[in-house]
Order: structure tokens, then C-alpha cells, then sequence
């Protein structure tokens, strides 16, 4: 079997969903970019340990080298390999993302929909507390938690996923209010339809656009607070080759001139982010019936 | 057995500022097969009446006292989970506004589905696709159309589609809302022959809301005027056409635009509806009438019978209002 015929094979049954995804005009293109983004980082970051020209968390001799052959992005102020450490220092950014993006999305928005649908006492308290972590910075909060959980991946997520919920929960209880006002609820509740069918067929559905752009706000912002984390040592063990590591500890050599101990990082993130900013804009069009072609 | 019966309705919103009253003290019944209007300016208590009948009244209204029976079943004090079967299935409601009665995410099969299922679960999915299929082309609007999501319709056929969810189950009662009010006049025209030539096919009893009195009186057997909470009259369509008895429904007449006497200026009733929080002594409309005398302002008269299946509220027409009534016809 050639080459081209096994290529064909693979991406055969993929061909089909592109296309109509690109013939949705720019939003599916949005959503075709993003995803190739997100999942070429994914791919990368498995695949990184066995790739990677150096060991990423070797020390290998000359500290600062700037980009040579040897060393394609240079090393940096304990003389690893940047190439090794990007290539595989993704895994924690995009595990605790995933993970905090679950977490939010599974108690934010059933407390967003209860609340406002219930409304009355049960939604005054919860709002009220809801609120009050609103109002904290939200690293601050990311800070407390983890320093109450520990250090890990999952404690990470936990404490992220403490910020984000309120930011869900508001989305969804305010789109709530809205809806169940409109017409067609009254008019579900006219043909007999139960509380809970009202709720998940009919309110449900029509938050989904606006929870898809916060979750893709979230999952970006949580990859930013995942490295600040890290950087205060809440985070990963520094034995663990990690994006936001290696960008707060390039922050303090950009004075001596080492531009690409904290550049390459910083671009991986910011890729990162962009990838799942595209997917979850793209998304929120493509859901969306009314903004259909 | 009629298929509606109300008994001394009486419907509060209980708000902050005070008890309103936004039905009171109706009682009206409807035959299978009939079709009955309900008339009155904003705010005169239609739709809450129209709700009532599904217990629907939003908060804060409540059903203070009266009865309502639906084929005999009182529903006042039904629970909860028996009332569901009633709604949709045996009594249905079209809202005013078509362009927010669907639900934007869900395609127009999907409604239709969702309907036969919450009342016949055992029904497949397949079956009920044959079934929105079959009412999609009494209505006029092609089949195929099926799986295309509410925003791609008109309004006109947003509102047929309407029709065409509350006729799904074959209800015995339908209560259509304004069904036109947000329609231009030429699809206004259509919808309700649509739902009158629906309604002579499955013989079911209508009851029209609307503030326009020339459509009720074309289109229904029997209606009701409402004011400010109070059925102020009730009587066949042709005998309240031609014996109007109440001010208030006189002025509704004269307000009509005659084609034939263009020339004439159209007559307006002057004022404005009251406050319900601060309802006038006595009755409610004698600010507002040009007939007010003495007791109007003192007592609220009653409903007294003026004719054969002829109801009034007004003190004209009673001891009190005959040599008024003489006086004012010379």
C-alpha cells in the first residue's frame, strides 16, 4: 500500500465533516482552525517524551545559549533544552484545563439553571454566594484554594474551577431569566411539558451558545492561571517540564537579554488560548439556529 | 353537558401594592362545537380569564374563588400532574406573538414530537413525524418543511404552525389569544378562516380573544365584553350586533369603521381604562359613560338578564335605569 493510499484512508472519513463545516463560512472555518490547533498541541504534547532531542529536565551544561543548531530554541538559566521542554511541557496546562472546564460545566450551569428557574430564596442565597467569590480577584482566590488543596493536577483544576464557576453561573442564570419568560415556555407549559422537561429541552438548548464562549474563555484563562499557579510554586514540582514554569521563570531573564527562554513558551500558550478562543467563538455562531445561512 | 363551564370566576393578582381583582365574577358556559369571543380593551382581564382555564395565571395571580369545569372536571383543585393532561391535550392555547411562541432551537418536527410524546409516550418517533406531517398540509404549509427551524418561517405561518400544535391532540377546547394581533390584516383574514375551517373539521369549542370587536362578532356565536375585570355583557353575536344594551359595548360599536358611511367621524370613548388599585365607587365604568346616573356612582350593579341569553351589568336596564332608558331612545 503507497503512501498517498493510506493517507487517503486515514482522512477519507474526516472529508466530509471539513466540508460542511467549511461550507458554514467563517465560523466553520473558526471551529476547522481551532480544533487543528488545539489537537496538533494535544498530538505534540502526547508524543513529546518520545521526540524530544534532549531530556527536557537534564541539565545540560551551558546556561542561556541562545538558538543554535545544537540547541534550536536555546536553553535556558539551568541549561535545558527549550525545544524538549516545549515540546512536552504542554501535558499539565492541558490536563488542568480540561479538568476545570468539567468541573465548571458541571456545577456551574445545573446551579445556574435551578437558581433561576426556581428563583425565589434558594436562588437569593445562592447568588449571594456565588457573588462573593465573584468579587475576589480571581488569582487570589486560585492562590487560597490551592494552598488549601495542595499541589497536583487535580488540585490545580479544583482551584481554578472555583473561579470560573461563578463566572457560569451567571451566564446561565441571566440567560435563564430571559428565556423563561419568553412565549415558548409558557406556551411548553400549555401543552402539559413537566418542569423538567421545560428546563432541559427547551431552556437548556438555548444557553448552550453562551456557555460555549465561556467555556472557551475559561479553558484559555485557566491555561494563564494554571502558569501562574505553577509560579508560586502551587502548582506542578519544578521537576515536571511545564509551559507557564518555563514563562515565569524566563520573566526575570529578559533583563539579561535571553528573549527565548520566555518567548517559545509564551507563543505555545498563547497558541493554546487562541486555539480554544476560535473553537468556542466558532461554536457559539454555528449553535446558534438564528445566525445560520 | 357543556364542555366549559365558568361559575363566579374570580382571578387576583396579590402584588405588593395591593389585591387586584383581574377577573371577577364571571360565569359563562361554551357547548361543544361553539365558538365564543372574549372582547375588552387592554388590561380588561381576557388573557387572564383565557389562562385560568389552564391554571396558568402567571405569578401572582391566583384563582381566588369561582369554579371552572372542563368536561365536567372541576380543575380548580386538581393536582398538579393531572392538570399536565388536561393542557395541550384537552384544552389548547394559541399565544399573541408567533414570532416567540417556538422554540428557536428546536425544527418544527421536533414540536410536534415533543407534543404527541408528553401525552402519548408510547408513540414512536416515526409515528409522530406521519402525524406533524399530515397537520403541516391542513395547514398549508408544504410537508417537507419539517425539519426547518422556526426563524425560516413567517409569521403568518409561525402562527399556523401554532395552530397547528394546539389541534395536534384534537383538544376539545381551543383558546386563541390574539391570534392575529401581530399579523398584518390580509394574513389575519386567513388564519382565522384557517382556524375556523380546523375547527368545523374537528369540531372542537373556541374561544377568541381579541380587543378588535368586528372579528368577534363575524367569527363567533357568542361573546363576552369584558371591563376592567368584569363581564359587563354577554349575549349571541347578532343580538348584541343589533341591541347593544351596555354603554360601554355601544361605544365598542360606534368605534368601528364603517366602509358605508366614510364621511361619518369615528366615534371614540373617552378617558382611559381605570387603575385597577384604584377602582371608581360603584360601577366601573361611569367615569367613562355618558349615561352615569346617581347610583352608578354609589353601587355596583349587578348582572341582570335583558333578553334570552342576555346578560347586562349596568343600572339602565334596571328598576332604578327604565325611564333613563326611555328618555335617552327618543
Amino acid at each position: 500500500m503507497s503512501k498517498a493510499e493510506n493517507k487517503r484512508r486515514i482522512l477519507g472519513p474526516l472529508i466530509p465533516g471539513l466540508t460542511s463545516l467549511a461550507k458554514k463560512g467563517p465560523s466553520g472555518w473558526m471551529v476547522i482552525i481551532g480544533t487543528i490547533i488545539v489537537l496538533a498541541l494535544v498530538i505534540m504534547t502526547t508524543i513529546g517524551p518520545w521526540t524530544t532531542p534532549h531530556d527536557p529536565i537534564k541539565y545540560h551544561g551551558p546556561i542561556r545559549t541562545p538558538p543554535s543548531p545544537q540547541f534550536p530554541m536555546g536553553t535556558n538559566h539551568l541549561g535545558q533544552d527549550m525545544l524538549s521542554r516545549i515540546l512536552c511541557g504542554g501535558s499539565i496546562m492541558l490536563q488542568v484545563s480540561a479538568l476545570s472546564v468539567i468541573v465548571c460545566f458541571l456545577v456551574g450551569v445545573p446551579l445556574g439553571l435551578f437558581s433561576s428557574y426556581v428563583g425565589g430564596i434558594f436562588d437569593r442565597i445562592v447568588s449571594l454566594v456565588i457573588d462573593a467569590i465573584y468579587a475576589f480577584p480571581g488569582l487570589v482566590i486560585a492562590i487560597a484554594v490551592a494552598a488549601m488543596l495542595g499541589t497536583g493536577v487535580v488540585n490545580m483544576a479544583l482551584s481554578i474551577a472555583v473561579v470560573y464557576i461563578p463566572s457560569y453561573f451567571r451566564i446561565v442564570r441571566s440567560q435563564v431569566l430571559t428565556i423563561k419568560e419568553l412565549t415558548y415556555i409558557e406556551a411548553a407549559r400549555a401543552t402539559g411539558a413537566r418542569w423538567h422537561t421545560i428546563l432541559f429541552r427547551y431552556i437548556f438548548p438555548n444557553v448552550i451558545p453562551s456557555i460555549a464562549v465561556v467555556a472557551s474563555i475559561n479553558f484559555a484563562d485557566a491555561v494563564l492561571t494554571a502558569a501562574g499557579l505553577t509560579f508560586i510554586g502551587l502548582g506542578v514540582t519544578v521537576d515536571v517540564p511545564d509551559w507557564g514554569l518555563d514563562l515565569t521563570s524566563g520573566r526575570a531573564l529578559i533583563a539579561s537579554g535571553a528573549w527565548w527562554v520566555i518567548a517559545f513558551p509564551g507563543l505555545m500558550i498563547i497558541l493554546l488560548a487562541l486555539g480554544f478562543t476560535l473553537v468556542g467563538d466558532g461554536l457559539s455562531e454555528l449553535l446558534n439556529p438564528k445566525l445560520q445561512r | 353537558m357543556p364542555i366549559l363551564e365558568i361559575d363566579s370566576l374570580i382571578v387576583d393578582y396579590r402584588t405588593s401594592r395591593g389585591t387586584i381583582h383581574a377577573v371577577e365574577d364571571v360565569s359563562f358556559s361554551l357547548e361543544k362545537g361553539e365558538t365564543m369571543g372574549l372582547a375588552g380593551e387592554s388590561g380588561s382581564g381576557k388573557s387572564t380569564l383565557g389562562l385560568s382555564m389552564m391554571r396558568l395565571v402567571p405569578y401572582p395571580g391566583v384563582i381566588a374563588k369561582g369554579h371552572i369545569k372542563i368536561g365536567g372536571t372541576e380543575i380548580i383543585k386538581l393536582p398538579e400532574h393531572e392538570m399536565r393532561t388536561i393542557r395541550g391535550k384537552k384544552v389548547a392555547y394559541i399565544f399573541q406573538d408567533p414570532m416567540t411562541s417556538l422554540n428557536p432551537v428546536k425544527k418544527i418536527g421536533e414540536h410536534f414530537v415533543e407534543l404527541i410524546r408528553t401525552h402519548a409516550p408510547n408513540t414512536g418517533k416515526e409515528q409522530a413525524f406521519e402525524r406533524a406531517k399530515d397537520i403541516l398540509k391542513n395547514l398549508g404549509i408544504l410537508p417537507e418543511r419539517i425539519n426547518d427551524y422556526p426563524h425560516q418561517f413567517s409569521g403568518g405561518m409561525r402562527q399556523r404552525i401554532m395552530i397547528g400544535l394546539a389541534i395536534a391532540l384534537n383538544p376539545v377546547l381551543v383558546i386563541a389569544d390574539e391570534p392575529t394581533t401581530a399579523l398584518d390584516v390580509i394574513v389575519q383574514a386567513k388564519i382565522l378562516d384557517l382556524l375556523e375551517s380546523l375547527r368545523k373539521i374537528y369540531g372542537m369549542a373556541l374561544i377568541l380573544i381579541s380587543h378588535d370587536l368586528s372579528i368577534i362578532l363575524e367569527r363567533c356565536d357568542k361573546l363576552v365584553v369584558m371591563y376592567a375585570g368584569h363581564m359587563v355583557e354577554y349575549a349571541s353575536s347578532t343580538e348584541l350586533h343589533e341591541r347593544p344594551k351596555h354603554p360601554y359595548t355601544q361605544g365598542l360599536l360606534q368605534s368601528i369603521p364603517n366602509v358605508e358611511l366614510s364621511d361619518q367621524r369615528l366615534s371614540a370613548i373617552p378617558g382611559s381604562p381605570p387603575n385597577m388599585l384604584d377602582l371608581p365607587k360603584g360601577c366601573r365604568f361611569w367615569p367613562r359613560c355618558s349615561y352615569a346616573m346617581k347610583a352608578c356612582k354609589v353601587k355596583e350593579p349587578p348582572l341582570i338578564s335583558v333578553g334570552r341569553d342576555h346578560f347586562v351589568r349596568c343600572f339602565l336596564y334596571g328598576e332604578e335605569g327604565t325611564n333613563v332608558e326611555r328618555n335617552r331612545k327618543s
